[in-house]
């Protein structure tokens, strides 16, 4: 056993090991590329997950999301812009494609309806309010129902300061 | 009375927001392909790999083009329906074998039988992502100029056969 010195038997043993431990899905590119994920990563957490329409395919673990997923690194490895790889797909996809609806004159109704909604409620509120103000009755009792009441309660006080 | 008149048009107009959007289902995503000219796409053929499939092929014929795979449940629903239409002999009919085995597709065809002219082997599912599948099953066809007319997602029915599909097929071969 002195022949192979313990580093060489450890190399030995990793050399042989690792290429086991490697995934087996093809790749594209395996260097890692921290500029080139950073970009995938902003695209895909713009673009939708058609398979679960709610994610976006950063976080979807859909079949379909890995494959978009892959052609937008595979596109931008290549050269393309951010813009002309999120065109690509809006291309194959439609605009239901990106997360956030465009603004276009189709989509008006619903980036701006909410706010339609809370000024037309507020316009409601005011209007009742300044109604209410204007009705708002200026005595609460007639002169002879406040002296009946004096009287009632007068009667109440000198009752009790006859027990 | 008055006073009834704006909640209720309030009411009226949430109901008929609702009426429709309730029923539209947010799986059936418009294409914007539909009105453009089909992808170009080149691949092996399932059975022959040796050979290839082009979109170029079929120039000049009205098509329908289908989306399967022999691990999609939906497919095998919506099989029998596409034999008939084959048997009918009204339109050629391509496959796209999407992100498959090579063999599990031949042999799925062969189990449940095989409705295409020629199936195109898409392993990768990249041609896939050109047509713009999200849903396989998916549907396109496609005219004499190689403009795509109509997509239908999902398994194809008998209704959507009869009442859309043919209707379709016939007109365009007319022109």
């Amino acid at each position: 056993m002195d022949k192979f010195s313990m580093n060489q038997l450890v190399l030995s043993f990793l050399l042989v090991v690792t290429p086991l431990l490697v995934n087996a899905e093809e790749a594209t590119s395996t260097a890692p590329d921290p500029v080139l994920d950073k970009r995938v990563l902003a695209i895909a957490e713009e673009l939708r997950c058609l398979v679960c329409q709610n994610q976006t395919i950063a976080d979807s673990d859909a079949a379909l999301a890995v494959d978009l997923r892959k052609q937008v690194r595979e596109k931008l490895a290549q050269g393309m812009s951010d813009r002309d790889v999120t065109e690509f797909m809006v291309e194959r996809y439609g605009d239901f494609v990106l997360y956030r609806p465009p603004v276009k004159t189709t989509t008006w109704l619903l980036w701006f309806g909410p706010f339609l909604f809370l000024a037309g409620g507020l316009l409601v509120l005011g209007r009742a309010l300044k109604r209410r103000a204007h009705t708002a009755p200026t005595a609460f009792l007639s002169e002879a129902e406040r002296r009946r009441v004096a009287t009632l309660l007068g009667t109440i006080t000198e009752s009790k300061e006859n027990t | 009375m008055k006073r009834f008149l704006l909640p209720l048009l309030i009411f009226a107009s949430l109901v008929i927001f609702l009426a429709i959007g309730l029923r539209l289902n947010p799986k059936e995503i418009p294409s914007p392909l539909i009105g453009k000219q089909v992808p170009a796409f080149q691949l092996t053929q399932l059975h022959e790999p040796e050979k290839m499939i082009s979109s170029a092929d079929m120039a000049g014929q009205v098509w329908l083009l289908n989306i399967w795979g022999s691990w999609c449940v939906s497919c095998r629903e919506e099989h029998p329906y596409l034999m008939d239409l084959f048997k009918l002999n009204a339109v050629p009919i391509v496959g796209l074998n999407y992100k498959d085995g090579r063999q599990d597709g031949i042999d799925w065809l062969r189990q449940f039988g095989d409705p295409y002219k020629v199936s195109a082997f898409d392993h990768d599912g990249r041609v896939g992502i050109d047509f713009g599948v999200y849903g396989v099953p998916e549907t396109f066809v496609i005219d004499k100029l190689g403009v795509i007319r109509y997509k239908h997602i999902g398994p194809l029915t008998p209704e959507v056969i009869t009442g859309k599909l043919l209707p379709l097929i016939k007109e365009l071969n007319r022109g």
